[in-house]
């Protein structure tokens, strides 16, 4: 694990972090260690309490580690951390913006706190202004924003300093599906540009559509680091091919029951679930569910078994594992 | 002077400038904040106590140093300690100044420098405000003009370390009781409507005014604006012990206040 911080690629690296409250009885992190490369969206997962916030925290200065080492381009967290806030940029899950300024301001402040020369930071809060959609209400007071202007704003914000690192702490959440997907496309857009982004989300859809890779944290360990595809992957047995028949045999209880096992016999297949279709106004109406790792391959089979048995098909469709199974699989149902 | 503390330097001046723009647009209401009560402080002591002969006629001229004091003190104060608080407690407005790069206790010194700001300005309208009111009451000596322009300053200074401290310490849910706990007793035991010479009668209350660092600028500012009476200047604490104090409690509490400061921030 220690030969990630030599690697030039990688942009974010935490190599066996700790983090122990003073009053707390469990450990916040316990032994985390995983490498952000340069140029990709991570996503950090996990319930709520699961150390996400205080591992962010420690990679954005606010929070010293019990041990353990996290570095931002090479240069380490707790060493330091003035040249790692020249390097990062963080945007909060609730707004923290100066109320007291107006949204230009907000803005050219910023880049004033971090060194940018006062023309540059005119012209660059102008530019991001507009590709944010902001550019007409920029002498308003963020008090007469809404919550997805805000949001735009505080990324706005963000990227006044030019940062390599960009912590965006559960973006899109309560936000209108205009705002999500406005949003979305703009986090695309930095990645194209080379931006490397750690971002946390409760928001499954959202961690499968822009993360490259996903870390599943919960009780201060991370559980699983991979891509949203190996991770759905992860889950056997859990892709489903879903078959609706109709027959108008006087005995379809017994005909579905040789469909059920003839199905069952197709190779490949790990189980079959068949119920009645109760709210059908007439009788005759099944649901087949096959469950296996790779179900689509037995379509064709699985509609040849049905015929010969002298049912027809009504509709076909597969389902593929999703990211909320592969995260309650890992984290478990209970409430937090 | 390296790259990093000309950063460190200009994010300090940048957020300097924040609150002389945002303060800026609010002076008009930061004044009627500030001067409201020494305001009415002038009159009824100043001049309706003399006037119907409940107070000496020389009150008025040892009681302008103490609002002089009392006022950049409390504006001092409430310019650090009602925004710490709030930030720190749910706003935190002051992510963006602990994110800048600079160390994170510029942003406590600066809070400490524009608070004395505050102060220092609170402080001098009252000069133009007690001329206006106690007419031919208003006497200030002027052959201490440079100890006055330290006072000032020294007091405002005071005001927002003290300021920073409090802020520090205070939860947003605690704000009334601070009023009543802390900025209470602070006001009236600060020799600021009696100066300490007169307090020899009552030992104990002119022993326990010393450990409170408005008493060594109210008589500070008495120092440098009572005027003398026959040729002899109004006794006040020796200037050296108030030269000694007032620096010391500003450095101290600073370092105090700079502690609580980052623990509330860096966990």
């Amino acid at each position: 694990m220690s030969g990630f911080a030599n690697q030039p690629e990688n942009a974010v690296v935490v190599t066996n972090l700790v983090k122990r409250y003073a009053k707390a009885k469990a450990i916040a992190v316990d032994d985390v260690s995983f490498a952000v490369r340069r140029g990709e969206i991570f996503g950090l997962l996990g319930p709520n309490g699961a150390g996400k916030t205080t591992t962010i925290g420690v990679l954005t200065t606010a929070i010293v580690p019990t041990s353990g080492t996290a570095s931002i381009g090479g240069v380490n967290v707790a060493e330091d951390p003035i040249g790692v806030k020249r390097r990062i940029a963080v945007v909060p899950q609730q707004s923290n913006l100066d109320r007291s300024l107006k949204v230009r301001e907000i803005l050219t402040f910023h880049a004033a706190y971090h060194g940018v020369g006062r023309r540059e930071r005119g012209e660059m809060a102008d530019r991001l202004l507009e590709q944010l959609g902001l550019g007409e209400r920029k002498n308003e007071k963020v008090s007469a924003y809404s919550g997805g202007m805000v949001q735009r704003l505080m990324i706005a914000r963000a990227l006044m300093h030019e940062p390599e690192v960009l912590f965006l702490d559960e973006p899109t959440n309560n936000l209108d599906p205009q705002s999500r997907l406005f949003l979305w496309e703009r986090i695309g857009e930095l990645r194209a540009r080379g931006l490397t982004i750690l971002m946390t989300t409760h928001d499954m859809e959202e961690a499968d559509h822009l993360c490259d890779r996903i870390a599943v944290m919960d009780h201060g360990k991370i559980l699983v680091n991979d891509s949203p595809e190996a991770l759905k992957r992860t889950l056997p047995g859990s892709s489903a091919l879903e078959l609706q028949t109709f027959t108008a045999s006087a005995d379809h209880a017994g005909m579905n029951e040789r469909i059920a096992a003839m199905l069952r016999s197709l190779p490949g297949t790990a189980r079959v679930d068949t119920t009645a279709d109760a709210d059908s106004e007439e009788p005759g109406h099944y649901t087949h569910r096959l469950f296996g790792d790779n179900v689509h391959l037995l379509i064709g089979s699985a509609a040849q078994a049905i015929a010969e048995c002298g049912a027809e098909v009504r509709n076909v469709s597969v389902k593929k594992p999703s990211l909320e199974e592969v995260f309650l699989s890992l984290t478990g149902r209970h409430l937090r | 002077m390296g790259s990093r503390t000309r950063l460190a330097l200009s994010a300090l001046l940048a957020t300097f400038q924040r609150d002389l723009v945002v303060t800026g647009r609010e002076f008009v209401p930061f004044l009627m904040q500030a001067l409201m009560q020494p305001l009415f402080f002038l009159f009824i002591f100043g001049k309706v106590l003399p006037g119907i002969g409940l107070a000496a006629p020389n009150f008025a001229a040892l009681m302008l140093p103490g609002i002089v004091a009392l006022t950049g003190m409390i504006a001092a104060m409430q310019g650090v300690t009602l925004p710490l608080v709030l930030d720190l407690g749910f706003a935190r407005e002051i992510d963006d100044r602990l994110l800048a790069p600079m160390p994170v206790w510029f942003v406590a010194l600066e809070k400490v420098l524009f608070g004395a700001l505050r102060g220092a300005v609170a402080s001098s309208v009252i000069f133009p405000l007690g001329w206006v009111i106690l007419g031919s009451g208003f006497a200030v000596r002027t052959d201490r003009m440079f100890t006055l322009v330290v006072m000032v300053l020294l007091t405002g200074l005071v005001g927002s370390t003290v300021g920073l401290l409090i802020g520090t310490i205070i939860k947003p849910d605690q704000i009334s009781l601070m009023f009543t706990l802390i900025f209470t007793p602070l006001l009236f035991t600060g020799c600021t409507y009696y100066p300490w010479g007169a307090l020899g009668r009552i030992r104990w209350f002119q022993v326990m005014t010393l450990l409170n660092p408005l008493t060594y600028a109210a008589e500070g500012l008495r120092y440098a604006m009572v005027p003398p009476t026959g040729g002899r200047d109004f006794p006040t604490l020796p200037l050296f012990w108030i030269l000694l104090a007032l620096p010391a409690s500003v450095i101290i509490v600073f370092l105090l206040g700079k502690r609580t400061f980052g623990k509330r921030v860096v966990n």
